[in-house]
């Protein structure tokens, strides 16, 4: 399943090269028909986050502050951790900022 | 006790109204004594200013029509707005009748303050305790040079006063803290919040729905920008979003980070906008979405953010948050940072035997003692200055790179008369925290001689030579 992931507001960082946006290749978890944003989060700690992975997880979840966005649609609205993803869909995480 | 706590959220209501409405009062009340900005006041004397303004006096006498116009310099001056048909008579009237707080007179601030004065708002009240600095100017367009040094809410609001005579700038010389928020909050409609910190921000979205007024929200940090409009026609308040505050590590700042100055400046202006829709109810304000700004890359990416959450702490139903709550709240305990974009944190990691203070460093090299000075800031701050002689390894890639340190090391004790004895090692950073993460990484790999120099750069500058530029 094709998906596009976007990383901003400083997530970038962690990443490789810093690199925002990432067009990636993922399946479902074993014994699972469709793959879900919890699966989506422990496929992106192991294969895109390079360092700090507790400045994206917490827990089981993303740290406090970041936005998760499918589709420009807050994952609250789609399931959250139980949202089942499309082919295509694009995935944005955002780091909330505070400067100004 | 239900009953009492229904009770009691039902007094704060009533009260915010009555505030509210105090506030509308004040507003009629200083446009009927200047006379200048009233909108209704102007032809039927003081008389026409009460009630609900000229349109009431309008419909009673329909051959007068002219009672509901604007007056003339008004007309002129605005005419551009009027000829929208969206927009018009009434949507200014409705803005010279508005009265919107900005908390901030720094990047995003100036053009919302610069756009709400030119536009005409009835009253535009400034919030901040900061001087301008020489470092603000690249961005924070309200300023200018003549003003280093003094307030930024004096400097901000004679600049508005300059583009528009005929609007009231009040000028609030202080920190927006929990103690005085509720005080300056409630004279106002709307609140644009146009500050640089995460207490802040959790702060000013606590009061606003305590006052129930509508919270125009932005930021902005390095290449990128956020905007969207808190607790209005059902959308969030900023804890439905964040309950929880981010790791300290994760907020990142203005004054370490860097920021573009154009970045704040679109969206302040997208600030304003927005701020400028809700006062006159046109359009489709940003409630429930949010404007996420790339600059390099040029993308506006608006998405759909969750409603107010149900068990939202602050803004639900059921919740328990009372003003006197408010003011007791210690909002940079909850976030773990401080209410300012400029307070550094010290660490305090090394026993003394470990740290020198650039005086000391300063004899050392006038002795001509034989070390190696390691400054573990990253390659771009680096380039930006730095002391002489100095090897730059950043302390992000030092572990890797010790064996460019090691040679270094080397190469200065064959140059130096006593080849024997090890060289020392100073670590510098730009204010002395990393330099003592360097020392004690150091340390643990065999590096025993390695000091921190106490303050980093900054000290340096304050103690030693004052000509070497702070950024």
């Amino acid at each position: 399943m094709h998906l596009t992931l976007e990383f901003g507001g400083g997530l970038e960082l962690l990443l490789e090269k810093s690199t925002k946006v990432h067009k990636v290749d993922v399946q479902p978890r074993d014994g699972e028909d469709k793959a879900t944003m919890k699966g989506l989060l422990s496929w992106v700690k192991s294969n895109l986050i390079k360092e700090r992975p507790e400045m994206f997880i917490k827990d089981d979840s993303v740290r406090p502050g970041v936005l998760v966005l499918i589709n420009d649609c807050d994952w609250e609205l789609c399931g959250g951790l139980d949202a089942e993803l499309e082919d295509k869909d694009v995935v944005v995480f955002i780091s909330t900022l505070h400067g100004g | 006790m239900d009953g009492g706590g229904g009770r009691g959220r039902e007094l704060e209501r009533l009260r915010a109204e009555r505030e509210e409405l105090d506030a509308r009062i004040r507003l009629l009340e200083s446009e009927i004594e200047t006379g200048s900005a009233a909108p209704a006041g102007e032809a039927g004397g003081p008389a026409a200013g009460v009630g609900d303004g000229g349109g009431g006096a309008c419909q009673a006498c329909p051959g007068l029509a002219h009672a509901d116009s604007l007056p003339a310099d008004m007309i002129y001056r605005y005419s551009r707005h009027l000829l929208l048909p969206d927009f018009g008579v009434e949507g200014q009237r409705k803005l010279s009748r508005s009265s919107i707080l900005v908390v901030g007179a720094g990047g995003l601030g100036s053009p919302v303050a610069l756009y709400l004065a030119a536009c005409g708002v009835g009253i535009l009240g400034i919030v901040d305790g900061d001087d301008v600095e020489l470092n603000n100017l690249h961005r924070q367009i309200i300023h200018q040079e003549a003003y280093i040094g003094r307030s930024k809410v004096k400097s901000a609001a004679d600049t508005c006063r300059a583009i528009n005579s005929s609007i009231k700038v009040v000028e609030h010389h202080h920190t927006l803290k929990p103690s005085n928020a509720l005080e300056v909050v409630r004279k106002y409609d709307i609140v644009v919040d146009a500050t640089d910190n995460l207490p802040t921000r959790y702060m000013i979205s606590d009061c606003c729905v305590l006052l129930n007024k509508p919270l125009i929200s932005g930021a902005a940090l390095g290449l990128e920008g956020q905007l969207t409009v808190y607790h209005h026609n059902g959308s969030p308040c900023y804890r439905c979003l964040f309950p929880n505050p981010p790791p300290v590590a994760a907020c990142q700042r203005c004054s370490d980070s860097g920021v573009l100055g154009v970045v704040p400046g679109v969206i302040g202006c997208l600030q304003a906008l927005e701020a400028i829709k809700v006062a006159t109810d046109i359009g489709e304000p940003l409630s429930g979405r949010m404007l996420l700004f790339d600059a390099l890359s040029a993308r506006i990416r608006i998405v759909k953010i969750r409603g107010s959450s149900p068990v939202c702490t602050i803004c639900a139903e059921n919740s328990v948050f009372t003003q006197e709550d408010f003011q007791k709240f210690d909002y940079e305990a909850f976030t773990q940072s401080p209410m300012s974009d400029k307070s550094t944190l010290s660490l305090n990691l090394l026993p003394e035997s470990a740290r020198i203070t650039c005086t000391e460093y300063k004899r050392l090299i006038d002795k001509g003692e034989p070390h190696v000075l390691l400054d573990v800031r990253p390659a771009h701050h680096f380039q930006i200055v730095s002391l002489s002689r100095s090897l730059n390894i950043p302390l992000s890639v030092l572990e890797e790179k010790l064996p460019m340190l090691e040679t270094s090391m080397k190469e200065t004790m064959d140059a130096s008369a006593a080849s024997d004895k090890q060289p020392s090692l100073y670590v510098v950073c730009r204010r002395g925290n990393d330099s003592q993460s360097a020392v004690q990484l150091l340390r643990e790999k065999g590096f025993h001689s390695a000091k921190d120099i106490v303050g980093g750069l900054q000290s340096w500058a304050q103690d030693v030579d004052p000509d070497f530029p702070a950024y």
